[in-house]
């Protein structure tokens, strides 16, 4: 057996992530009608209720903490529902994944230019 | 007999759709990716396809982890864009064909695909961005959506993708109507979204991969999905759709129409693509 693949700072969103946050995504997902948009700015804590997002997930959405909703399951697919509801892009999220400041994390993009041609 | 005239394939930033909408292609943040279409909508005027099947991945608005299918086609009159939650405007709704959709279905299950069937299929931006982009105007033709799952692992294999898509490509090939298809591969190139390694890019491996699309296509079936997470990030992975879209229009050589490759739009290598029959 070789050992399992993995990759630096990277959780492939497999069967046991799926299983951890079904709640949290399914939660997410509603987000693409903009009645429950609504409904959800106007008391989250009942929303999540409504959901059941356990303690780890909850805690998460309270603190806006992205790192913390991937650990807890989340897809960053469904994720970016929620992010949209808060004003954020994927520039955002990247910049609060990475500690730096969006500003930085946009920066660094650009510096990729700089990377080889070749392989 | 309906033939594959080309394979045509771009990036599908959500953010691209915000653009088009408030009218900044000539912005300059925007005009170095948006230029890259010139070539491609002029090959388009030219070639006037019939039919357009689209290889692309549902980011959660068709599909959630409720079921999540490997492969779907869509087999409808119509398909519907709507809200995916963030914000940028719904477009206005594709034609189908379901005929051509039956033929690819019949001829996918024939060869041991066991895919799902949609006569309802919501579309996402990974659909309707680069319809938009390749024609502007809304004057898209009739299409054939087919979804790749990149959102929940297993992901189907790169080599399996190339299997599904040369499959389609004969489907199409066989279809007893007079129609010019392009295909086109939505997503990509290098990128990450999620995790302490977001803003991953990998510049080398993406010129390497637009330069095999032309006469080596196969070249990137060598890797695992995870090999590919590593190389690409965990949405590189939608080279998958290139593949596949690559293959159904053919096995051996293309020839390239128009070339773009820039870094970045949003946290994306965005890249497009035309290739035309040899």
């Amino acid at each position: 057996m070789s050992p399992p693949h993995t990759i630096p700072g990277t959780t492939p969103f497999d069967g046991t992530m799926a299983q951890r946050g079904y709640a949290l995504n399914k939660m997410c997902f509603s987000f693409n009608s903009a009645a429950n948009r609504e409904t959800f700015r106007k008391d989250e804590e009942a929303y999540m209720r409504a959901y059941g997002l356990n303690h780890s997930q909850a805690e998460a959405i309270r603190k806006r903490d992205v790192l913390g909703l991937l650990a807890a399951g989340g897809n960053v697919y469904y994720l970016a529902k929620f992010a949209g509801i808060l004003g954020l892009d994927v520039q955002d999220l990247g910049a609060a994944q990475t500690g730096m400041t969006k500003e930085a994390f946009k920066a660094r993009l650009v510096a990729q230019n700089a990377q080889p041609e070749t392989m | 007999m309906a033939s594959i005239v080309g394979s045509l394939s771009t990036s599908h930033i959500p953010a691209i759709g915000g653009a088009i909408a408030k009218g900044l292609q000539n912005e300059p943040y925007w005009k170095p990716f948006f230029d890259g279409f010139d070539p491609a909508r002029e090959w388009l005027a030219r070639e006037k396809p019939d039919v357009v099947v689209v290889f692309y991945n549902d980011h959660g608005l068709n599909f959630f982890l409720d079921k999540m299918p490997t492969f779907a086609v869509g087999a409808a009159p119509e398909y519907r864009n709507d809200d995916e939650g963030w914000g940028i405007p719904t477009l206005p709704p594709f034609k189908g064909i379901p005929e051509l959709s039956w033929a690819i279905i019949d001829r996918l299950v024939a060869s041991d695909f066991d895919i799902v069937t949609c006569q309802e299929m919501l579309v996402d931006h990974a659909f309707t961005v680069p319809l938009k982009l390749f024609w502007p105007d809304g004057d898209a033709p009739v299409a054939v959506p087919v979804c790749i799952n990149t959102v929940q692992f297993p992901l189907p294999s790169a080599k399996r993708c190339w299997a599904m898509g040369r499959t389609v490509g004969e489907a199409i090939a066989a279809f007893d109507k007079d129609l010019k298809v392009v295909t086109i591969g939505s997503g990509g190139l290098s990128h990450q979204l999620e995790g302490e390694r977001a803003g991953f890019i990998n510049k080398p491996f993406d010129l390497k991969f637009l330069d095999t699309m032309i006469d080596d296509p196969q070249w990137a079936t060598q890797y695992s999905i995870l090999e590919l997470v590593e190389k690409t990030g965990t949405q590189g992975v939608e080279l998958v759709n290139w593949l596949a879209a690559r293959a159904a229009a053919s096995a051996g050589p293309m020839r390239q129409v128009c070339r773009n490759y820039h870094i970045p739009i949003s946290n994306t290598a965005a890249a497009t693509q035309v290739l035309e029959a040899a």
